[in-house]
């Protein structure tokens, strides 16, 4: 009866996967290897025929350029910070909130509103609260917490800009992390608590020795997906540090790719840049594979 | 033990209304200055609420400028976007889920590379495409891209939650002589409420506030959706914030509704889907 089965199955098979397929082919697989073609040309936009094939001279420039060098930097520093910061502060708030206390739903929701404000939206709404004269932090910072006793000129120094910008991605990104948190906490069999409270295990054993153990998909999926987050930022640099200001000190990687492509229209640069971001990112997403490949099989 | 889990309540309670101030705070700050003057804009110390309020902001930014005209356009690319997706994507995790066909491991493996390139790196060759088939400054290349980057993620999440039907439903339906379209359109889509309850959400937030693609592909003003409005906006009056936020603002009401609708299935639906250990 199976065997039927399979033979009959291959033309709905492809009537399933077509519509996806196709535009996954015209706008996606297409895009990604012609993208690999414009990284090895001096690449014409206008007359893409008159293009001149340069071999890996985009790829070498770009690592000797300490724009590029500082772009890399401040990507991989703002990753590390709003990662790691997420994940542990999304698990703290899962955790409360995966316990029975009154407003749960409220907080739930609460909590979840910077995730489904736009990037443009909260981009703009730090810097401005971040301005120097007359800002909210430094207001805070001034008047209220007396920690400081002048204004803070945060956007016009290449490393203080940034600090907008790491806040603004926690911000935005804690809810989503608890969100996901919470799902993973909700398939783990309450019986096993109970189980350990009666073996009397105190909650921190029952942290160490249940939660985290049955959280490890989470934590992978979590890792992961934060991380090419991390990796391609572009929006709260470009609206914040109004793409690298000052001196090109504050880019990340995809701002400068940006640049390069649409306001010095040197495609091929562009492209040598976002190849070698692809590089690492692909890299990561084979780890996280490897540990998603569900051991049992099918 | 009644005491101590009396305090670890209290502590939870500490814990959560802190974050809930680092929450709020920010957002109160957006109101409040889309109700302010001009002339309040950069007054300290920041008033709890500004008196004298007023709706000018509201009035000015949505009558000047297109700000209608560009939510009409973002919401029809949002919807339209939405729509698709849970539609190609369903399709596609229907046939990884349940459909047997060769070569489906590379296929699903293959797609899955979406999941794991950057959006912002394919922009130059999308931009290429684009122009190819004339969907340059047209509202149809925002919804074509934003599909395809959207469709990797939510198929393996909709994978994940198709796996977990009960396989003796679909198998009475086939002995009743059901075809697969059927079986998908009747039994398996009606059963995934909260795991596509994900999807709408995920997709409609995506399009409705996707930023670099659009900036892109759009040349334009009548093709403007709402974020590239609200960023020119702001860029071309700097000081106006009150204008800028009241447009915000706005912008934010379908997202917050859509999330109203859905989010009571939506911890339940992500538990459905494919996350888990």
């Amino acid at each position: 009866m199976f065997s039927n089965h399979t033979r009959s199955q291959i033309i709905p098979a492809i009537i399933f996967l077509l519509p996806g397929f196709a535009l996954f082919i015209i706008f996606f697989l297409g895009p990604l290897l012609y993208s690999l073609r414009i990284s090895f040309y001096s690449w014409n936009f206008a007359h893409p025929e008159r293009s001149v094939w340069v071999g890996l001279k985009n790829y070498v420039d770009q690592l000797a350029n300490p724009v590029f060098k500082r772009a890399v930097l401040n990507t991989t520093v703002y990753t590390i910070i709003t990662v790691s910061v997420k994940m542990v502060l999304g698990f703290i708030v899962a955790v409360l909130l995966n316990q029975k206390i009154r407003g749960r739903a409220g907080f739930r929701v609460a909590y979840y509103l910077p995730v489904i404000t736009s990037w443009v939206i909260i981009s703009l709404l730090f810097s401005y609260m971040f301005s120097g004269q007359s800002g909210l932090v430094n207001y805070i910072l001034n008047d209220t917490l007396h920690i400081t006793d002048h204004d803070i000129m945060w956007l016009a120094d290449g490393i203080l800009a940034l600090v907008p910008v790491v806040l603004v991605d926690i911000w935005k990104g804690v809810g989503w992390a608890a969100v996901i948190f919470l799902a993973g906490l909700q398939t783990i069999p309450v019986e096993l608590y109970e189980a350990a409270a009666v073996d009397g295990a105190n909650r921190l054993q029952q942290l160490r020795y249940i939660t985290l153990p049955m959280l490890r998909g989470t934590l992978v999926f979590l890792l992961v997906v934060l991380l090419l987050g991390g990796l391609n930022a572009y929006v709260p640099f470009q609206l914040i540090t109004r793409g690298g200001n000052p001196m090109d000190q504050t880019h990340s990687i995809l701002t400068l790719m940006v640049r390069a492509t649409f306001s010095r229209l040197d495609f091929g640069s562009g492209a040598a840049i976002s190849y070698m971001l692809t590089l690492v990112v692909f890299g990561l997403s084979l780890l996280q594979l490897k540990f998603l490949r569900k051991p049992e099989g099918e | 033990m009644k005491r101590s889990q009396a305090s670890f309540n209290m502590i939870s309670y500490l814990i959560l209304f802190f974050g809930l101030g680092l929450v709020v705070v920010p957002f109160w700050y957006m109101i409040s200055t889309a109700f302010k003057p001009q002339t309040m804009i950069f007054e300290m110390p920041p008033k709890l609420w500004p008196v004298p309020s007023t709706l000018n902001n509201f009035v000015k930014a949505l009558t000047t400028d297109k700000f209608g005209l560009y939510f009409w356009n973002s919401m029809m690319v949002a919807l339209t976007s939405t729509v698709l997706t849970v539609l190609v994507s369903s399709m596609l995790a229907y046939a990884f889920a349940r459909l047997k066909f060769p070569g489906k491991e590379n296929l699903f493996y293959i797609l899955l590379l979406g999941m794991m390139v950057p959006p912002v790196m394919l922009i130059i060759p999308q931009f290429i495409v684009a122009h190819w088939l004339n969907l340059y400054n047209n509202l149809w290349g925002l919804i074509a891209v934003y599909v395809t980057m959207n469709i990797s993620m939510q198929t393996f999440l909709l994978r994940g939650v198709f796996e977990n039907i009960p396989r003796d439903i679909e198998d009475a339906a086939l002995i009743d002589g059901g075809s697969p379209w059927t079986i998908f359109w009747n039994i398996v889509l009606p059963l995934s409420g909260p795991g596509l309850a994900v999807v709408v959400i995920n997709s409609f937030l995506y399009s409705w506030e996707e930023y670099t693609w659009a900036n892109v592909n759009i040349g334009d003003a009548m093709h403007r959706t709402l974020p590239i409005g609200i960023a020119l906006f702001q860029s071309e009056h700097l000081t106006e914030w009150g204008q800028v936020f009241a447009a915000s603002l706005v912008a934010l009401v379908p997202v917050v509704i859509i999330f109203i609708i859905f989010q009571r299935y939506f911890v339940q639906g992500i538990s459905t889907t494919g996350i888990k250990g």
